[in-house]
């Protein structure tokens, strides 16, 4: 009892707290007041496409940069007045791994466990535990040269975690890799949230917002559009849809009278049926179109990053629109 | 633990780092040792004889080798620069140095690392390069103590434009405009100066520009002491150059650093 009592108190803290946080290039504009509230303990990511100001507000939390106008707090420090004290309770993975390429995997972490002054008995045990952890152990005396994404991703996580920060911010840290280590770093982030870290998350990608976050906030052109849990942010974008595509006009009417709750587009001869419930609502769109319509083409459409941003912009996102 | 000592401890790190990936990566020093060197041999075994007859005094009697040397040096030291800038550079596009940047450590240690291992690396390359400079017949006259002038000398200069390299490396947008950033101080500089021939007889206005700019005061204070000369006030002017330029590239370097490298 006495520990749940200890995690809900810390659950009410407030790791992050950010207030109108404005950052510009000359004349353009990254940041345009940005506000953020991160509990202690939240997954909380931060989802938009390139350009959207991501990596602008991770690089001015965690101390990197500064903000043109804003005030911003994390674990309770000010950023501008004790950056040290932010600095020693957080821990950063950017969107490119930061290790060092002429050194070892077991000789990274070591560097870091001096630079956090840790005594060297500490530095080597835990250096030993990360690289078992992050199934580095093989690994650990070949220089990162021979490594693969994956791994590069798991030694600059592991390095990242030798400090035990207390809150983390990963930018993108899925961005090109392969499916299965894809997988992997969820995991290793799923992990982490089990130990009680706090993190800020960055990345494109809905699905993975879906998959970690507690809550999302929807970055577009320097702006929040849109916060919330992944469920809240779902119900705002429109379902998933059945594409069928016809030959000629002809089979697309008589289609559309068929299926009356579908959307047309005439030029490109295109029905969009809603397509909520899966398979069954499948099986009942082709039960309905019967055999006489001639259908060309037919694609299963689910929510993306594009839908989320369409849903709350009300323009494609701007990789799209490039 | 003082700020102090958390300084030195962090800057230690650093150049520990900095000296395992010269030791790892041996092929930018071995290039500094053999640009002079060739250079050396160039201008002792082919240019060096019409150069010779043309010193005249400036030689002091010396064959045109003695002359030679302390510039030799001096093109040394500033090849170094190159190194610096390029491992600057590649930290900061690689994006370890944003990793220290969000850490609690003593600011700038990297820097000091960096600029600390340049002066180690500099100490070396000038050993071998004098072992050089002794086989192609460089006969010094320098006392002990003037020997330990020349190395601090030598120091003192590659502290001065490592700083300066640091920044070089730190604004450069990549790894290769770091490295033609420092050409300049590898090779124009260098050539306009006293290294090779006198200031005193190059067209005027290229003399005028050879005689105020620091190559030339901090060859003439290498030439004084290796050829057992009393350095006057050469020293004195090297020494003022070392460490304006030290203080300009550690101020430029600093602002650099903690400007950081923003995402466009």
């Amino acid at each position: 009892m006495c520990g749940m009592n200890a995690l809900t108190k810390q659950a009410t803290r407030t790791a992050v707290s950010a207030n109108g946080l404005r950052k510009a290039y000359g004349e353009k504009i990254v940041l345009d007041g940005v506000d953020l509230s991160i509990g202690a303990g939240e997954v909380f990511a931060l989802l938009g496409p390139n350009g959207a100001g991501k990596t602008t507000t991770v690089q001015i939390l965690s101390t990197l940069i500064p903000a043109d106008a804003g005030t911003a707090s994390v674990m309770g420090h000010d950023l501008r007045g004790e950056a040290d004290a932010v600095r020693a309770v957080i821990g950063v993975t950017g969107q490119f791994s930061a290790v060092d390429n002429l050194l070892t995997g077991e000789e990274n972490l070591l560097l870091m466990g001096r630079l956090l002054h840790l005594p060297a008995a500490e530095r080597r045990a835990r250096t030993a535990r990360l690289l078992e952890r992050f199934d580095l152990v093989e690994a650990a005396r070949q220089t990162p040269a021979t490594y693969s994404g994956g791994m590069k991703r798991r030694l600059d996580i592991a390095m990242t975690l030798m400090g035990r920060p207390r809150l983390i911010f990963l930018d993108e840290p899925t961005t090109g890799l392969d499916p299965r280590s894809r997988h992997t770093m969820w995991q290793l982030i799923r992990d982490l949230v089990a130990e009680g870290v706090t993190i800020l998350l960055t990345t494109q990608y809905l699905e993975e917002a879906d998959q970690l976050a507690d809550r999302i906030a929807v970055l577009d052109l320097g702006r929040i559009v849109a916060e919330g849990t992944p469920d809240e942010l779902k119900r705002r974008i429109p379902g998933a849809h059945i594409r069928l595509r016809f030959a000629d006009a002809a089979s697309l009417d008589a289609a559309a009278r068929a299926l009356r709750e579908g959307t047309r587009d005439d030029e490109e001869l295109v029905l969009r049926v809603p397509n909520e419930g899966g398979i069954a609502s499948l099986r009942d769109v082709l039960a309905r179109l019967g055999d006489g319509i001639v259908v060309e083409d037919l694609s299963i459409h689910t929510p993306d990053l594009d839908d989320v941003f369409f849903a709350l912009t009300g323009s494609p996102s701007k990789e799209q629109a490039q | 633990m003082t700020t102090l000592t958390i300084a030195a401890q962090d800057s230690a790190t650093m150049l520990g780092r900095e000296l395992k990936h010269t030791v790892r990566f041996p092929l930018l020093l071995i290039g500094s040792i053999l640009v002079p060197a060739v250079l050396l041999l160039l201008f002792v075994y082919i240019l060096g004889g019409p150069i010779g007859h043309g010193l005249g005094d400036a030689a002091r009697g010396a064959p045109y080798v003695d002359f030679l040397v302390p510039g030799i040096l001096m093109v040394t030291v500033a090849a170094g620069s190159g190194t610096t800038a390029i491992n600057v550079c590649l930290d900061k596009t690689g994006g370890i140095i944003d990793r220290f940047r969000t850490m609690a450590i003593a600011r700038g240690a990297v820097l000091t690392g960096h600029v600390g291992a340049s002066v180690l690396r500099t100490l070396v390359t000038t050993t071998v390069v004098t072992g050089v400079a002794l086989l192609a017949g460089f006969r010094p006259e320098a006392s002990v103590a003037g020997w330990f002038a020349v190395a601090g000398i030598v120091a003192a200069f590659s502290f001065a434009l490592a700083w300066l390299s640091a920044a070089l490396g730190l604004v450069a947008k990549s790894v290769a405009g770091a490295n033609g950033s420092t050409l300049p101080i590898q090779f124009l500089l260098p050539f306009l100066s006293s290294a090779f021939v006198p200031a005193s007889s190059m067209p005027a206005g290229v003399r005028w520009f050879a005689a105020h700019q620091p190559f030339t005061p901090v060859v003439e204070c290498l030439r004084d002491l290796l050829t057992g000369t009393p350095a006057g006030s050469a020293a004195y002017l090297a020494l003022a150059w070392c460490a304006a330029i030290a203080l300009a590239g550690y101020l430029w370097a600093r602002a650099a650093f903690r400007r950081g490298t923003p995402v466009t």
